[in-house]
């Protein structure tokens, strides 16, 4: 598959423009150049970041009233807790009417919601990217859960319940913009570049200024699932034995059939 | 009465109190305009609302300005060619019978029939297949039975077939028609000559009816799903199309081709059932590398998604040519093998081994499906023995389906038999049906014995 290479030395006309446009576009010219290469699109790759959302909900016990029965956390996070700030702008969080001002805005990391409730209903998180990943927004749909599955499971204020999904956001053809900003952040998994592909270098910021968005240290981290594809996969190899070994007797099987039938019908005639 | 003094209770006072009161209560509130009886139907009481609107009800009172009487009158039938007078009540209104003529008389109408003259026949009409005589027994027997080609095929006196007949009788009025037309013009706008009977056209129209009208159920069923998975097919193809890339529409047009022909051939044959199964694995075979490609394609558009959602698309993609029963049969058979239908950790390596073992799974299920239908064969030739039937799951499905198979072979067979027959000899009204309903063997002999 052709692979895009960075080119320093072209000319802003790559994609021919009218002359007019041309003209006043000599000015900056160089400022547009690098514009248009960290806006390049690396074809057939694909960016990856590996989420985890869900909420935890707290039994308030004995402050438990009608209406607030629970304390709960909607929350998207990165499967490994790192700062998911890098890629995503904003979470809004649309919650069930009832609730004040139901769509909720998180501007940064952590991107968590806590309020208190008595019902359970879905909650519809939209994912804002930063202008360089992508325009479009990405929906999530959990269902708040509340209660333990076990209906004579004693609610206990200590012990929450939990439910999270283990899920990954896939950006296709990702801008060598974005690839160069994150291209050594622990919340990503990057592509496989070919060898000869260089990546602009970008100042890389101080990470220890600012705000952490990284959710290590998280006051609810004792509860997060630890997801690993290991069980899955041996599971999926394990059956996938199974079925070759059976496609290959019927095979087998179906063979021998066809030599017994084409015996028969010769000695027939 | 003694036992009532021993109770304690006091005697007659009670229940004669209330039998008085009772019967003079019915009697008060019956009304005067009906009978004691037909109230009584109502169950004594008056109904809350009327159940009829009173002003639905026709007047008599209209009827009662004309005086209406019924006599007892002769009349004629225009449509009769003898004067046979029959007689009948007539509702007389005022002394006036109603004039006009019998009511029943405008439904006596008739084909016209052309009528030929002989020298017309000599110019035009010339058929070395067809004698003067028997022409003209032929347009005499149409007018007669009113272009009724059933009744004139069973009356006609040299065994012809109806298509035969109607091929006749139709090219003799066309030729008649233009012959006599004083322009081409004139009679071009004629339903005779627009669209002439096409003879070949009409047996083999007939043929395929009565083919699919004796389909059995599971026939049907097939068909309906072939079809349905066609269309899902071509669609999905026109969808990727629509947002493909330069590069991938040459295979996916293939794929289209391929798998319309096959998905259609298969559904249009009235052949052996074991043609769709052999043309579906070469069918899939081109399918699910244009399918995916064609999903990963419109991923790519999305710019942004979720791992879960592509594996469900490709899911759904690598199962587009298989039926709802297949699907649930793949999803059974993933939890048989305690594999979770989504999986709980997608990253790309586990949605990559799903989707492979999904596919795995469908290939296997396909091939049991052969391998029933080669048994189904082989024990149709050898009469009885069963080759070993796999011990696969689910073995109750294996027997029903490998029963449903096995009363296709028997029935292909013997309809051929049947149609052969049919054509040699003609038939002389309803007669035996032509549907094989019985998938026993045994009758199969039967049936050919009686078609000689």
């Amino acid at each position: 598959m052709p692979q895009n290479q960075t080119h320093g030395a072209d000319q802003p006309d790559i994609a021919g423009p009218t002359p007019k446009s041309q003209r006043t576009k000599m000015v900056k010219s160089s400022d547009d150049n690098e514009n248009k290469i960290l806006a390049k699109k690396l074809k057939d790759s694909e960016i990856c970041v590996p989420i985890v959302y869900g909420n935890i909900a707290f039994w308030l016990g004995k402050k438990a009233s009608e209406y607030q029965s629970h304390k709960w956390t909607v929350y998207v996070r990165s499967s490994t807790n790192e700062d998911l700030g890098v890629v995503i702008k904003r979470a809004v969080f649309q919650l069930h009417s009832s609730f004040n001002n139901p769509m909720r805005v998180v501007e940064g990391p952590p991107f968590e919601l806590s309020e208190s409730g008595w019902g359970e209903f879905e909650i519809v998180i939209t994912l804002h990217f930063h202008g360089d990943v992508t325009e479009k927004p990405l929906h999530l749909y959990h269902r708040l859960k509340l209660y333990p599955e076990e209906e004579s499971g004693s609610l206990s204020m200590k012990k929450p319940v939990v439910v999270e999904s283990y899920d990954e956001i896939v950006l296709s053809e990702p801008s060598e913009g974005f690839l160069a900003r994150v291209q050594n952040h622990p919340a990503i998994i990057m592509p496989r570049l070919p060898s000869s592909f260089a990546l602009p270098p970008v100042p890389m910021e101080d990470i220890n200024s600012g705000k952490r968005g990284d959710t290590k240290n998280h006051p609810l981290s004792q509860w997060f699932t630890n997801f690993s594809e290991a069980d899955e996969l041996l599971k999926l190899a394990a059956a996938r034995q199974q079925v070759q070994a059976h496609i290959a007797r019927l095979r087998r099987q179906l063979s021998l059939l066809d030599g017994q039938q084409q015996l028969k019908s010769a000695s027939d005639m | 009465m003694d036992a009532k003094d021993i109770l304690g209770l006091p005697k007659n006072a009670l229940p004669i109190q209330e039998k008085k009161s009772k019967p003079p209560k019915e009697t008060q509130r019956k009304p005067d305009g009906i009978s004691r009886e037909v109230y009584a139907l109502t169950g004594g009481l008056a109904p809350l609302m009327p159940s009829v609107d009173v002003n639905q009800l026709k007047r008599k009172a209209q009827s009662e300005n004309e005086k209406i009487t019924w006599q007892w009158l002769p009349f004629t039938n225009s449509a009769r060619k003898d004067n046979l007078q029959l007689y009948h009540w007539v509702r007389v209104v005022n002394g006036v019978p109603s004039t006009g003529d019998y009511s029943f008389a405008k439904y006596n109408k008739s084909v016209d029939v052309i009528k030929y003259t002989d020298e017309e026949y000599e110019k035009y009409l010339v058929d070395p297949a067809w004698t003067k005589e028997e022409t003209d027994r032929l347009f005499d027997l149409c007018e007669r039975f009113d272009l009724r080609f059933v009744v004139i095929a069973d009356r006609f006196p040299s065994s012809k077939t109806v298509e035969e007949l109607k091929n006749r009788f139709y090219s003799v009025s066309r030729a008649i028609l233009i012959a006599r037309a004083p322009s081409p013009g004139d009679v071009i706008v004629h339903p005779l000559v627009k669209e002439p009977y096409n003879v070949s056209q009409e047996i083999e129209r007939k043929r395929a009816l009565s083919m699919v009208l004796s389909h059995t159920k599971q026939q049907e069923r097939r068909d309906v799903e072939v079809l349905a998975e066609a269309k899902r097919i071509s669609e999905a193809r026109k969808a990727a199309k629509a947002a493909e890339e330069p590069e991938l529409p040459v295979m996916a047009d293939t794929g289209h081709d391929v798998t319309d022909r096959a998905a259609v051939a298969a559904a249009a044959a009235d052949s052996i059932s074991p043609t769709p199964s052999t043309q579906f694995p070469s069918a899939t075979t081109a399918n699910p590398v244009s399918e995916t490609a064609s999903v990963v394609a419109s991923l790519r558009m999305l710019q942004v998604y979720l791992r879960s959602y592509a594996l469900e698309q490709m899911v759904q993609a690598a199962s587009s040519s298989a039926g709802l029963r297949t699907i649930k049969r793949v999803e059974q058979t993933l939890q048989d093998l305690g594999v979770n239908l989504k999986p709980k950790v997608p990253t790309r390596a586990v949605c990559a081994e799903h989707l492979e073992l999904r596919k795995e799974i469908l290939t296997l299920l396909s091939l049991q499906k052969q391998l029933q239908y080669k048994e189904a064969e082989g024990s149709s030739y050898r009469d009885g023995s069963y080759a070993e039937t796999p011990g696969t799951p689910p073995p109750k499905r294996l027997q029903r389906a490998a029963d449903l198979d096995r009363t296709f072979t028997p029935d292909s067979l013997s309809f051929g038999g049947e149609r052969v027959g049919k054509r040699d000899q003609k038939r002389k009204g309803p007669g035996r049906s032509e549907a094989p309903s019985s998938p026993a063997q045994s009758k199969r002999p039967r049936k050919y014995k009686a078609s000689e």
